[in-house]
Parts: C-alpha cells; structure tokens; sequence
C-alpha cells in the first residue's frame, strides 16, 4: 500500500463555459475559459513550479516561481494569475525561466533553516521539491545576513505548531483561512522583509479567533505548521481514503498510517461532502481511539453493584444470549429489544435490527435517531414521500437566500457552515430561526438579514406565520403549487395559513418575534431567488417536531423551492449516521427503506429471504421500553453504541429503567455511563477499525474502511453477528459488503447499491437503483416520490411545559465547537483544551436579577430534578432563555429535561423546560447521588483498574 | 497634535462616522490616529467589532502600513526624505547627523518626548533637495541648523 496521491492543480476550477485551445511547451490542451495558465499546463501534464498557488485558494502570484513565456508578449508572467486566451503559446520552460526561478529560490533559501534532515517535512515539502526542480547549486547571498531563523516557535495549539523560522509568507494559511475556512483569524503582520504570518494581532494561535479546523496546515507548502503527530511520529507511508465519524457532514480523510499507526487524518480532495475540509473534530480529535481508557476486553458481572469480571468472548457471548434466553422464558418473546446506534455504520445496524426481528422474533428495535431526528423521517415522508434531505451539500452554491433553522452550524456541522459563509460572502442572504444568537446571525464577516429570536417552543407559530406572509402577500409560486401538489390538501391548508390567529401581529405576542421580522423573512425566502432551508434539532426536539418538520416543507412547496440545485428541505443530522440508521430500518415498525411492517409485500421480502416469519406488529419505541422496564414488563436490551443514560431525557427514569432490568448488555468503546447499569460490556471498535458505510445528511452513502485491525479484537457487526449465531441464528457473513448486498436486494432505493461501485464512484446518494444508476444528488426533481407533494395543516399548539412564578426561564440545549455529543469521545482529546465543562448561558439582565456573575457555579432546577453549573453571562440568549450544551456526565444536563415530546414520534423535547437559576455552592444532591452510584458501578476488574 | 486619551466608546463613535463609506477601515485609521496620535493597540478589536470584521483583519492593515503607530509619537513628528535625489544632495549624511542628535535611530522617539523621526520616500521635492517633512508641513533645502531649528521651534 502506498499514500494516496492527490495532484495539486494550483488554482481552482473555472466555472467558465467556453473552451479554449492553446499550446504549452508545444502540447496542444483546451481547458474552459477562465482557466490559469498553471491549471492548463497540469492538464497537459506540466508541473510549472510553484510555491504561493495551491487549488483550494485563489492565485496570488507572490512566489514568482511560476512565470512563463508566452509568445508575443513581453515578461514573464505568472502563470497562476494569468488566465489562458485562445492561440496562447506558453513556454515553461526555458532558460531565461530557469535564471530567474533560481534567483528567486536563492533568496528564499538564504532565510530558510537548512535543517532538512531533521525536519519534520522532509519528504513532505514543497519548498525542498521546488529547490530540486529549480536546481538549486548554491546561494550567492550566503546565510548570514538578516533572516528569521531566530524566530519562536508557537506551540499553543494542542494539534499543531507554527515555527516561523521555516516561513517563506506564501500567505496560502492566510489565504485558507479566510477562503476556506472563512474565519479570517490569520493575516500578515509588518510588510516587506519583516512580513510573519500572524493569528490574531500577532497573537499565540490557542490565543487567536483560531478555530483549528487545519486548513492552514493543509495549505502550508513547508514545515511551518505542521501537525504535531508528524513531528512526533514522522512521514506516513501508506494512506486509506475513509469517512469520518463525527457529525452528519460526512468529510472524507485519507488516514496516513506508519505501519499500524495512525499519523494524521488529511481531508480528502475528492470528498463529496466536504471538497477537501475539515473542521477540528474529524481533522484532530481522533485520539480517542488510542485512549487509555478504552475497554478491550468483555467483562460480565451478575448484579451492577458486583465489580465487573473479565471474561473471554467466548464466555461473554455466551452469557449474554443464555441471559437473554432465559429472560424471553420467563417474561416471554416481547422483554427484551435493542437500539441502534447512529455512529455504527450501515451494515452493524442493520444487523442489529435483524438480530431483533429475527434473532429474538420482535420489533423492539429503535435507534437513538428517535431522540433526534424521528420528526424528520414523519415530515418529510408526510409532505414529500421520503424521509431525507431533498439536496445535495454542493446544492447550498447556487442558493440565494439560506435560512437556518434551529441549527448551529457553525459548531455542530461546521466543514458546511463554512460553505454557507463563502456562499454569503458572494452574496447569498441568510434568514436565521434560532432562540440564540448564533454564529451565522452575526460574527466576523457574516451579518444575516434577519434573526427570528423566537421564544423556544413556538417554532410552529412562526414558521405558519411565514406562510401567512407568503399566502396573504401574494407570493405563492401559483404555478409549481399546481403542478405538483395536492390542489384540496393546498386549498385547505392556504385558507388555515391566512387566518388572523397565524398574522405575524398575533404570532408576535407568543413568539416574540417582531412582526416586522417575521415578514421580511418571509418576503426575502419567496422572493429572493433560490432559497434552501437547513435545520437541525432546534426544530425535532419539540412536543411539535414534527409539525415544524411539515411547517417547512410546507414553506418550501409553497414558493417552489424543491427539485433543483439551490433550493430545498434539508436536515442537518447530528451524529455521522443518523440517515443510514434510520434507512435501515432500525424504527420499530418500519423495515428497511422506510416500510411499515404491516406491509405485507415487503414483510414477504424479508421473510423469504430470512426463511422465518415476522412479528407484524410494532415494537417499543426507546421511551416506551423503559416505561415498560419500569413497570416489569421489559428486562433485557442490547445497546450498541449509544449512551442513553446522559443522551436521553429524564435521567431519573432512565436510571430506573435500566436499574429494573435483568440483562443490560452494553457495547461500545468506553465505559458509559449507561455501562453504569450494564450486566455484559463488550469491547467496541472505533471507525478506524472496521469496514462498512456510513450515509450522511445528504443521503450520501460513503465507504468507511479498517485502517488498523480492531484493538478490541472484533468490529462491531462481527460482534452482533457472535450473539445472533449464539441464538440460533444461521449467520454466515465474511464481511460487510455481503450486509449491503443483502440490503441491496431488499430495498428498492438501494438496489443498485454495492462496494463494489462504492470502491469505483467513492459515494452513492440514494436512491441508487436502475433508475438512477449513479445515485440522486436532487430528489424530488421531476415530481415527488409520493405524487403530488402534500401540504398539511401546522395548527400551533403550546407545550404543556409552562414557566411560572416557580420555573421563570426556558432552557434550551445545544453543542459547541470542541464537543461531541455526550462528549464520550470528545472529551478523551486534547479537545479539552478548549472547552471541557458545560456552561450554561445566561442574559445579564437575568444574570444580575439573581445576583449572578459570569462563571458562578448556579443550581439549574426545573420540574424534574436539579443539577449545578457555571454559568456563563451573555446577551447571545434572548431575556427569559437559558441555554447549555450536555457534554458532560459530571453536569448530567438531561437530569433537568422533561418527557415531554413530540406528539407523532415521542422525539423528547429537550429544547423546552421551564427552570429556575440560582447561586449555589455545589453539586446538587442528584449529582451527589449519582456520583456515589457511578463510583460503586463502576468497579473495574483489577488488571485494568490498577493503570 | 490634539492627543487625548483614548476610550472604546470614542472609537465606536468614529467607527459609525465611517461606516457608510466604501472600505471605510483606512479612513477610520486616520481619523483615530488624528484624534489620539497613534491606533491604540486595544482599539484594534474594538474597530474590527464595528466592522463586523476579526482582529487579524485590522491588525494586518495596522502593521502594514509605517505610518500608523502603535505607539505614541514624539510632540513633533519629522520625516526626513532617503530617496535617490535627496541622497545625493546630502540628504544621507543629514539625516544620520538629525538621529545622532536627537539620540534616536529611524522609527523612533527622542528620550524627552520630543521628536519622532521617520523616512519618507520622495516628496517630490528633488528641485530643492533634502527635503523633509515636519508635522506633515514640507520643508527645503535643509541642512543641520534648519532642520534642527525647524524641529526646535514652537509649533
């Protein structure tokens, strides 16, 4: 195996139309009209030397490594900057060139370290190459004179340093930074010989408005920002290409490996997601993986206060079905389910329902998609006959106006958030439907043409208002909605939108919205050109989710914004699988593809093929088996991957719930805090470890791949697979790509899909099939999947959960940048340098009513239960709301969260619970409690604990 | 040189003066170095929190250009010309003796506050070279005494 090679062009693409014919070093090429000279001759299979110019970033012409001589003019101009006419006839070669190149390399040579061999880049660097390529014999102006090479290196960023004795001020950090990036945290100090690459105002980086996301690493041609596991580990000398698995985004890596080591994740070029991007997470918080904290072996242990006892596979597995056996028995077929995970890949989770559905022959099978994103799939499949994203992520390129709503996309999909903010700064206008005031709302170069502040909980009133606006202002798209929609269904639902109860004026007293607001909004998404909505968790985790899910592509029908690049309806998924989990059929009364089990064709599918017959009736959904376990009916779950005690609300029952069961199987990478109540723990594998696919937001299905062999022994699906055959169950699988065959035959959206084609196109968007051989990168182009697209009244109706004298303030809940979800991962990286604890925001004007100062340790109560936190006292929250993020197990966030939810999938509504702020002194008695429950379950075998 | 010190809500103020200019960040510059003789290190994020823009942006316009300070000048501010014409008419030597005698070196300030003594390339003066600037008022065909009286007397 060798590294993955990507060719740097020099300068980006050109989008122009027309082609153009010209001749460079007597080679004929036709490249489309705006084309650098540079990127013509790479074309043609010249490399022009160079240093400033890379293809992620405009040509800046400063290296001047990169002139050419063209016939009939005069000069020598640079060939990034100069774009190639029809007839040109370039040369690069000659020996003016050569006199030139070398006097220029000689200048930078001349401050410049010549400590090649003990320099982390050698073999990496294009200031070495460019040296040999220009033949560079000597340095006329010796080393002495003025130079850098005293210059500190910066070591403040946890994941790279910055040495500016090796900068030749190329400017591409600079220029990736702001292009890229679109952070604007770099710039260069001084001008002329006292020019440095500067973060901030000449700041340390971990000081800066850096957000690491590495595009300056990436971007720099030397060791002047260089990964620190390069300095540490050396070169790598092989590569995979692999799919991240933090959030929806979806980024390709190539994972260069030293033997069974990984040296660095590198954004792949080629990624359809993210074109070469990456933000902090997928680009640097791997190092999880190699934690110490990791548990490799499987332990057992008949009751959670017993310490655990590691066992061999063998007997885990064994134990675990036996357990189970014994449980269904006893309590008979229905007491035991599972959950999959959506950081699982595609092929594990659809093994995991399987085992359910056929190994313990129930549907008490969900996923932790339920809390997150079970609106959507109700939604959409509702308006528009699938429960997807309608767009691809390139779509967001030819948008106009982007309204994010209930979405932070700045710190949860941050690799697309950098798009929306190139986007905007060509001119695109961005409508922001957000409680906080979020990055996209306003921050260094990104200003929104409104925020909708809304009052948490009234999402629906204001999305139907906007629909008041469209509707009563004239600005339904009369002919998409006639074309392509139910003409009854629209009628109905346009007279419902344009009574007075929806008017902005009415909206304005329950939203807090302005009226005037809300109207622009709604005048610039129908009139402003393509418009796309993305929106997140803000809008599911509501007793009303589903109804804000239909209340947008609503919206979206009305003023014909579906079925093109620009526009449409599109979820952002939080963790790197929710799409795929829920496609394969992990909801309990859906199968594969998004089919009820009460269908009895596709039922007959899976039952031929499986040769057994299926339950037709609906399992339990997630809250539904722990009410069950909690009233003695459900005692034995399989849970792979997920972390429901901190990820699910309402702690206390959670903790009930799972302490009534018989047999908690847990399997995952660390010991959660549901591994707190765990009867069998079996060692999971991390995305680095295994093979299969993962599908991200925009439905795209992306190969992941085993760079290293699994430290625990066995990839998740193998593991699955140990505990199916120990039921009886006539599994034979060799590897996954036999999974997604089986899916394949399955599942009419997948049916064209295979590793194979995987391995030959690097993505698929489903649906893949004869239809669409290739994949869908826009759905619903020529009519929707269901026909006529649907439109469904959004009456608003309040959550049952109140403020009152008791309970004055509004929690919300969130992410930030440097955490992951529960943080399980996370917060087992130099992450922490960042952010460990969670915070909870707080306005000053209700900050000083309670005698609060930024960073008190409050008490946070609501109806529920209490917890303690910092507080952090900003007027990024609107008066009334509070918001924190549930990173972190010490704060157990969702201790203080309701049952409340949504009133169609039971998607918990954690963006809603009344509360009260207080100063305290320490840990609330829960956390106290839980502490003491934590310490006594958690009792580690010896071996293990004595690290 | 009306010097006063600087608050964040003055630079706010000037900030929104500005605003509605096309590429008001230079304008914005020299009004604040107008008002207070130099761009006070902590009015950067202040400016760029106007401009919707980062630190860095700002900073990197601030440094590139010699003629805002990021310190204080001296009471008078003397740029003396190091182009081709008033070197050649003296001007090297001049400025060298200017510098020694005031006990500053190029960019700086003299010890008692008094002068700070930048280059200046051409002034378009090269008819009556050396030429300086004193206070932004051009002066000609200097020599040791006339500068120095120049920079001595009472503004």
């Amino acid at each position: 195996m060798a590294l993955v090679e990507e060719h740097d062009l020099g300068t980006p693409a050109s989008k122009g139309e027309a082609q153009v014919r010209l001749t460079i070093d007597g080679r004929a090429v036709t490249v489309p009209e705006g084309t650098s000279i540079m990127r013509a001759a790479r074309d043609a299979g010249i490399d022009v030397p160079k240093l400033c110019a890379t293809d992620s970033v405009k040509a800046f012409g400063s290296c001047r490594m990169c002139l050419v001589e063209i016939e009939g003019r005069a000069g020598t101009p640079a060939s990034c900057t100069t774009p190639v006419t029809a007839g040109m006839a370039v040369r690069t070669q000659t020996p003016l060139l050569k006199e030139l190149r070398r006097g220029v390399m000689e200048l930078y040579i001349s401050d410049h370290p010549l400590d090649c061999l003990t320099c982390a880049a050698n073999g990496d660097c294009e200031l070495q190459d460019m040296a040999g390529a220009v033949g560079l014999r000597e340095v006329r102006y010796g080393y002495a004179g003025e130079n850098h090479l005293q210059d500190k290196k910066d070591e403040t960023n946890p994941y790279f340093t910055y040495d500016p004795s090796k900068c030749i001020v190329c400017s591409r950090c600079v220029r990736a930074c702001e292009e890229t990036q679109g952070t604007f945290a770099l710039t260069i100090d001084g001008r002329g010989f006292a020019s440095r690459v500067s973060p901030g105002m000449s700041e340390n980086f971990f000081d800066s408005e850096c957000v690491s996301c590495g595009a300056c690493v990436q971007a720099c041609p030397t060791a002047t920002l260089i990964e620190k596991s390069v300095v540490d580990i050396g070169q790598p000398e092989h590569s995979v290409v692999t799919t991240c698995a933090y959030c929806g985004v979806g980024c390709a890596f190539k994972a260069e490996m030293r033997g069974d080591e990984v040296v660095r994740m590198v954004p792949y070029k080629d990624g359809k997601a993210n074109h070469g991007h990456s933000c902090v997470k997928g680009r640097f918080a791997w190092g999880y993986t190699t934690h110490k904290d990791r548990i490799l072996e499987p332990m057992i242990r008949r009751r959670v206060d017993e310490p655990w006892r590691t066992v061999s596979w063998d007997e885990a597995i064994a134990y675990t079905a036996s357990e189970f056996k014994r449980i269904q028995a006893k309590y008979g077929r229905l007491s035991i389910g599972g959950i999959t995970s959506s950081r699982c890949t595609n092929e594990e989770t659809f093994l995991v329902q399987k085992l359910v559905r056929a190994g313990f022959g129930n549907n008490n099978v969900d996923t932790c998609a339920r809390v997150c994103h079970a609106p959507t799939g109700y939604g959409l499949k509702t308006t528009f006959g699938t429960s997807a994203g309608t767009q691809d992520f390139d779509s967001v390129e030819h948008s106009d106006v982007i309204m994010i709503v209930g979405a932070n996309p700045t710190d949860a999909h941050p690799v697309f958030a950098s798009r929306i903010k190139k986007r905007a700064r060509e001119g695109a206008q961005i409508i922001v439907i957000d409680p906080r005031r979020i990055d996209l709302v306003h921050s260094p170069r990104v200003q929104a043409a409104h925020h909708l502040a809304l009052r948490p909980g009234t999402n629906v009133a204001v999305l139907t208002s906007l629909a008041h606006v469209i509707v009563t202002e004239g600005l339904v798209d009369d002919a998409f909605v006639r074309e392509r929609c139910e003409a009854d269904a629209f009628a109905a639902w346009a007279a419902f939108v344009g009574q007075p109860q929806n008017s902005p004026e009415a909206v304005e007293k329950v939203s807090g919205v302005p009226a005037e607001t809300i109207r622009g909004a709604a005048r610039l998404y129908a009139t402003g050109g393509n418009g796309a909505i993305y929106y997140g968790l803000g809008v599911t985790e509501h007793s009303q989710g589903s109804t804000a899910v239909m209340a947008i592509a609503n919206l979206a029908m009305a003023t014909g914004n579906i079925g093109k690049p620009g526009v449409g309806v599109n979820p952002l998924r939080g963790q790197n699988n929710v799409q795929g989990s829920c496609d394969m059929g992990s909801f309990p009364h859906e199968l594969v593809g998004y089919r009820h089990l009460s269908d009895d064709t596709a039922r007959g599918m899976f039952e031929a093929l499986w040769g057994m017959r299926l339950d037709p009736e609906p399992g339990l959904r997630i809250p539904n088996m722990f009410d069950a376990a909690v009233d003695g009916r459900f005692k034995g779950i399989y849970i792979q991957g997920e972390d429901v005690l901190q990820s699910d609300p309402n702690t206390k029952h959670v903790t009930a719930a799972l302490a009534a069961m018989e047999c908690v199987v847990v399997h995952d990478l660390f010991l959660t805090e549901t591994a707190n109540f765990a009867h069998v723990f079996l060692p999971g594998s991390t995305f680095l470890e295994k093979n299969g696919t993962f599908t991200n937001a925009e439905r795209r299905i992306q190969p992941v791949r085993k760079v290293i062999s699994p430290r625990n022994g066995h990839e998740d699906w193998e593991v699955t697979q140990l505990i199916a055959r120990a039921m009886g169950q006539d599994w034979k699988y060799t590897h996954p790509l036999q999974v997604m065959d089986e899916i394949a035959r399955l599942t009419p959206t997948f049916a064209g899909v295979s590793f194979a084609k995987l391995d030959a196109l690097g993505s698929i968007q489903w649906p893949c099939n004869d239809k669409a051989p290739e994949g869908t990168p826009v759905m619903h182009a020529g009519g929707f999947v269901r026909g006529k697209g649907k439109f469904v009244i959004t009456e608003y109706v309040a959550t049952d959960e109140k403020v009152g004298p008791r309970f004055p303030l509004l929690l919300t809940t969130g992410r930030v940048l440097m955490q992951y979800n529960v943080g399980i991962q996370t917060r087992r990286t130099k992450n922490v340098a960042w952010r460990e604890e969670d915070l909870l925001e707080i306005h000053p004007h209700d900050a000083e009513e309670r005698g609060i100062k930024d960073g008190d340790l409050v008490k946070l109560a609501s109806r529920k239960a209490e917890t303690s936190l910092r507080a952090h006292v900003t007027d990024r929250v609107a008066p009334g709301v509070v918001y924190t993020t549930f990173h972190n197990p010490l704060t157990q966030t969702n201790v203080v969260t309701t049952e409340y939810s949504d009133w169609a999938t039971e998607c918990p509504e954690y963006k809603v619970t009344a509360v009260q702020v207080s100063r305290t002194n320490g840990p609330t008695e829960w956390q106290q409690d839980y502490a003491e429950i934590g310490r006594r379950n958690r009792h580690l075998p010896e071996p293990v604990a004595g690290e | 040189m009306n010097e006063r010190s600087w608050n964040p809500e003055r630079i706010t103020e000037i900030v929104s003066a500005h605003a509605h200019l096309e590429g008001p960040l230079l304008p914005i510059l020299h009004a604040v170095q107008a008002e207070f003789g130099f761009i006070p290190r902590d009015a950067i994020p202040v400016i760029a929190k106007g401009l919707n823009v980062t630190r860095a942006e700002v900073y990197g316009v601030v440094s590139f250009y010699h003629d805002f300070r990021e310190q204080p000048a001296g009471r008078r501010v003397v740029k003396i010309c190091r182009a081709e014409a008033c070197q050649s008419m003296g001007g090297r030597t001049l400025a060298e003796r200017v510098l020694k005698h005031f006990g500053t070196d190029w960019g700086g300030t003299s010890s008692d506050g008094a002068v700070t003594i930048g280059p200046v390339y051409c002034l378009g003066l090269c008819s009556v070279a050396p030429a300086a600037l004193i206070d932004g008022e051009p002066h000609a065909r200097l020599d040791m005494p006339t500068l120095v009286k120049a920079v001595e007397a009472k503004p």
